[in-house]
């Protein structure tokens, strides 16, 4: 075989390689999480309150807790991200203020999660004096997507092509118009691909949540109170394996790192789905 | 001329920063005629078109001077509302652009954002505007599809349509045919042909034989200045400038 064809040859094999091998790793993984784990889920589990040193014990609270923390996070960073990133492509004139913006989103992203937890802990537990709370994690969660989300906006939107925005202007609509009748619904595949990045992140934070929420849960459940102490599954997994207390740490451990996983799989394809629909709806 | 005249252009310059890319124009568009802006690349008669619904706003940087006249109103005036000026002023770009959004929604887009929300009214503007720009037998039975799966020519008149839905005045065209292939191309002159029975056209165009074929007059652009203007037919036979000749036998540009 000449040269020319065995490199070819070899490139095929190695880049097929790699993209098997990333299957692989994926099957392994997910075959043993949810092999290990799904067995110890059941309905007693997902709803029943965990116990401090007996085994038996659920991850109710916990469950319901990393659903409440991870929508309130949202919704606190999505206006403020998606405001700021239509703010940057749309609005903002080159110059000292927007670059000074750019420079703070770039600057907040590159925080490191556990040190945004330690701010949190300070600002939220400490100088509010909320203590742990289901509010104070999800501030400190919305702080860590707030970068993503307005980065994500922002490059989803200046994507929009400017003939769009000429046709509409053209057409005699104000600016306001021209950005939510065409410029965002155009953005919006970019823009949920941001939304599930952050989603995902947020159902699977640590860290920030050890210093914000807590590791216990309230007496009552479900407790709305936004003041609860609020540990999540996340956390959870953490905190059973840590302290060593139950007897059967290692079984729940496994139930809820297999929990987790489906939740996020099924947050993903909830966030899909209607994508998929709206993508086969528009281009034909 | 004894025409009545729609817009009326005096002395307009318009600069981008420093650079002053017309100079001292001076002609008017009369009502119900065609008339097309000719000249090589870069003489500035697409600018001088953007001058007349304030497109050139958009650019950082422009700036007009002169007096641009719409029916006695100057538009560069300080209150004058921009938006109102491009619902009477519609434009129509090189490249056909549509929306991706179904072939009803994007002529529907006009009359929505004006506020007309009656399902019975938008049915009839779209219909009576795809009936204008000539697609109406083409799409009538598909009008919830995407306009993306139209062919470039129909996507074109498309915009046309979008463009007649909100009622303009005056029409601007940007070079419309150039993006499209000969049969397209006819189309559309026929229809710029028919549309002048209501509508003012401005037509920016590249392709001498389509000024001569589709316009009443004919306003010859150089270097940003305008150097000739006149009835189509007497430019064409009888230049009264020696650059226009030049121009139009194709000894440059």
């Amino acid at each position: 075989m000449s040269r020319q064809r065995f490199g070819d040859r070899l490139a095929t094999i190695l880049l097929w390689t790699a993209g098997l091998l990333i299957l692989v790793i994926l099957a392994a993984f997910l075959i043993r999480i949810l092999g290990q784990g799904l067995p110890v889920i059941d309905w007693r589990f997902l709803t029943a309150k965990p116990k401090a040193m007996a085994a038996g014990g659920g991850i109710g609270p916990q469950l319901f807790n990393t659903f409440y923390i991870t929508v309130l996070s949202l919704l606190v960073s999505l206006p403020i991200g998606l405001g700021a990133g239509i703010y940057m492509a749309e609005y903002a004139k080159p110059g000292r203020v927007s670059d000074m913006i750019r420079l703070s989103v770039e600057a907040l992203a590159s925080v490191p999660s556990i040190v945004l937890g330690l701010f949190g802990m300070i600002l939220f537990v400490n100088a509010m004096g909320w203590g742990f709370s289901i509010a104070g994690g999800a501030l400190a969660l919305a702080l860590l997507n707030l970068p993503v989300l307005v980065r994500v906006t922002e490059e989803a939107v200046r994507a929009v092509p400017q003939s769009y925005r000429e046709a509409s202007l053209g057409l005699g609509a104000t600016r306001w118009q021209t950005i939510a009748r065409v410029i965002l619904p155009t953005a919006l595949p970019g823009i949920l691909t941001g939304v599930t990045l952050v989603a995902g992140r947020a159902i699977g934070e640590t860290a920030i949540l050890i210093y914000t929420a807590g590791v216990t849960v309230s007496r009552h459940f479900p407790d709305p109170s936004l003041m609860a102490a609020g540990e999540t599954l996340a956390v959870r997994i953490w905190s059973v394996k840590s302290e060593g207390l139950v007897p059967d740490a290692d079984r729940i451990a496994a139930g809820t790192s297999a929990l987790l996983v489906l939740v996020v799989l099924a947050f993903n394809f909830l966030l899909a789905a209607p994508l998929y629909w709206y993508r086969s709806r528009n281009s034909r | 001329m004894s025409e009545q005249m729609r817009m009326i252009v005096e002395n307009v310059d318009l600069y981008y920063g420093t650079f002053r890319a017309l100079r001292s124009i001076t002609l008017n568009i009369p009502a119900n005629r065609v008339t097309a802006l000719i000249g090589p690349s870069g003489c500035g008669k697409s600018s001088f078109l953007r001058c007349l619904n304030r497109m050139n706003d958009l650019v950082p940087g422009a700036r007009v001077s002169g007096r641009i006249l719409l029916d006695d109103t100057e538009i560069y005036a300080p209150n004058v509302d921009v938006v109102l000026l491009r619902k009477r002023i519609g434009m129509v770009f090189q490249r056909p652009n549509p929306f991706p959004m179904s072939i009803y929604d994007n002529v529907a887009y006009g009359p929505r954002i004006h506020g007309e929300k009656q399902k019975a009214v938008l049915d009839e503007l779209v219909e009576s505007s795809l009936r204008g720009a000539a697609l109406w037998d083409e799409v009538k039975d598909r009008l919830n599809k995407s306009a993306l799966g139209l062919s470039g020519g129909q996507q074109q008149r498309l915009c046309i349509a979008r463009s007649l839905a909100v009622k303009p005045d005056i029409l601007l065209m940007d070079e419309p045919a150039s993006a499209l292939d000969p049969i397209s191309t006819s189309k559309v002159e026929d229809l710029i042909r028919e549309l002048r029975e209501n509508y003012s056209i401005v037509i920016v165009t590249h392709n001498m034989q389509q000024a001569a074929r589709i316009s009443d007059y004919t306003a010859f652009f150089l270097s940003g200045e305008l150097v000739e203007y006149g009835p189509t037919g007497a430019m064409f036979t009888n230049p009264r400038d020696q650059r226009t000749e030049d121009y139009i036998t194709g000894r440059f540009g």
